[in-house]
């Protein structure tokens, strides 16, 4: 008879748990879908990054592909996707500014003496 | 005495100064010693004047190939435009020939030039565009059929002739020079090539379909029939689309990179014949 209270008590723990996990992923979810206004901040971080890298005559074609793609999902709506792109763009952006300054000096390495 | 030491010590110091000076000043001539040996060491079978033929003077049987396929060369027909539109007088009377030295003909060669008014490098292509403003016509794009006949046709004309692209001892042409150097081996785009890594370290070697290009007297040819393309390209295509190739997003044609680039690259190759108008995969 304890052992079968025991039972009924370890499944209704279960049910808890596997209801708490429910919860916690719908909230997990719904706080990671993006909103139209991420999506600007990031687009604004991308494109800022993509003028420097402007300035420094080293934009690369990714960059603005990944820009074109993150402002047509936006247009259709599907900011996951365009929140996505335009961070793509940023990091593809800042790692042409990388290149950029880092082969300031690092093209001497390949030079011909 | 303390004096004296004090003195050579002073005279010591700038001597040092002074060498420090020279050892920082560019030396074009040693970097095209050093450029020219590189290639003809990398290439102990390959004849001097032959690097001019690009990807023909590394692998047989494309060289083979292109000596058939010259018997109809596929860039006659931009050759035989390019002598009419050399001809054809702008709407004021005047012609290209009123442009240039020698009326235009044989001179490949000698471009591109540092001019010492403007302080900047003047390609061949720039002063055709220069010339047709100069007499009141719009300027041809730099990437275009038009462009590339009529450096095809002025190429022609100098044909054999040696480059001998001068750099004055003028710190702004050296400067020009310098930053050629630099865009040269600057690595760029995602792919993080930079020119030499395609045709410095690997001419001969397979990129896909195509063989690599060295870079000594790889602008000799210039402009070239591609058949990748179906068509003629000038230098500025040429340089386009190699930035492209590796996702770099391309500066403007004849943009002072470029044109220094184009001086830089030229340099290097003087003492090689002009081969172009060429035809490349």
């Amino acid at each position: 008879m304890r052992n079968f209270s025991r039972g009924i008590a370890t499944t209704n723990v279960m049910k808890k748990i596997v209801f708490a996990l429910m919860v916690s992923a719908v909230c997990a979810g719904s706080a990671r879908a993006a909103s139209e206004a991420d999506y600007l901040t990031a687009l604004a971080a991308a494109e800022s990054a993509n003028k420097e890298a402007g300035r420094l005559r080293n934009q690369w074609t990714v960059t603005q592909a990944a820009l074109n793609a993150a402002k047509k999902a936006a247009e259709s709506g599907n900011f996951d996707s365009a929140l996505k792109s335009a961070q793509d763009a940023e990091a593809l952006a800042k790692a042409s500014i990388v290149q950029a300054t880092s082969e300031k000096q690092r093209w001497k390495d390949m030079e011909i003496r | 005495m303390s004096a004296m030491r004090v003195l050579l010590a002073v005279a010591a110091t700038l001597g040092l100064g002074a060498a420090a000076i020279a050892a920082d000043k560019p030396d074009p001539a040693a970097d095209a010693k050093a450029f020219q040996d590189y290639f003809v060491k990398k290439f102990p079978k390959v004849a001097f004047d032959d690097f001019v033929n690009g990807p023909y003077s590394m692998n047989a049987d494309m060289r083979r190939q292109w000596e058939e396929k010259e018997q109809f060369p596929p860039y006659e027909f931009a050759l035989e435009a390019g002598k009419e539109m050399f001809a054809k007088p702008f709407k004021n009377g005047k012609t290209y020939a009123d442009c240039f030295p020698n009326g235009g003909i044989g001179i490949r060669q000698n471009y591109p030039y540092f001019d010492d008014k403007e302080g900047k490098v003047i390609t061949l292509e720039l002063a055709l565009n220069r010339c047709r403003e100069a007499n009141g016509e719009a300027p041809y794009s730099y990437v275009k059929d038009e462009m590339a006949s009529l450096t095809a046709y002025m190429a022609y004309t100098s044909r054999g002739k040696r480059f001998d692209i001068k750099i004055p001892d003028d710190p702004r042409a050296l400067d020009a020079f310098e930053k050629g150097k630099e865009y040269f081996y600057t690595r760029r785009g995602q792919l993080n090539f930079s020119c030499a890594s395609c045709h410095v370290q690997s001419p001969g070697e397979r990129i896909r379909a195509e063989i690599l290009a060295p870079a000594l007297g790889i602008l000799n040819a210039m402009p070239i029939y591609r058949s990748e393309w179906s068509g003629m390209g000038t230098t500025s295509r040429r340089i386009v689309t190699c930035n492209s190739q590796t996702r770099a997003v391309p500066l403007e044609p004849q943009s002072d990179e470029y044109r220094n680039l184009e001086y830089y690259l030229s340099y290097v190759s003087n003492g090689l014949p002009v081969s172009g108008p060429g035809a490349r995969p």
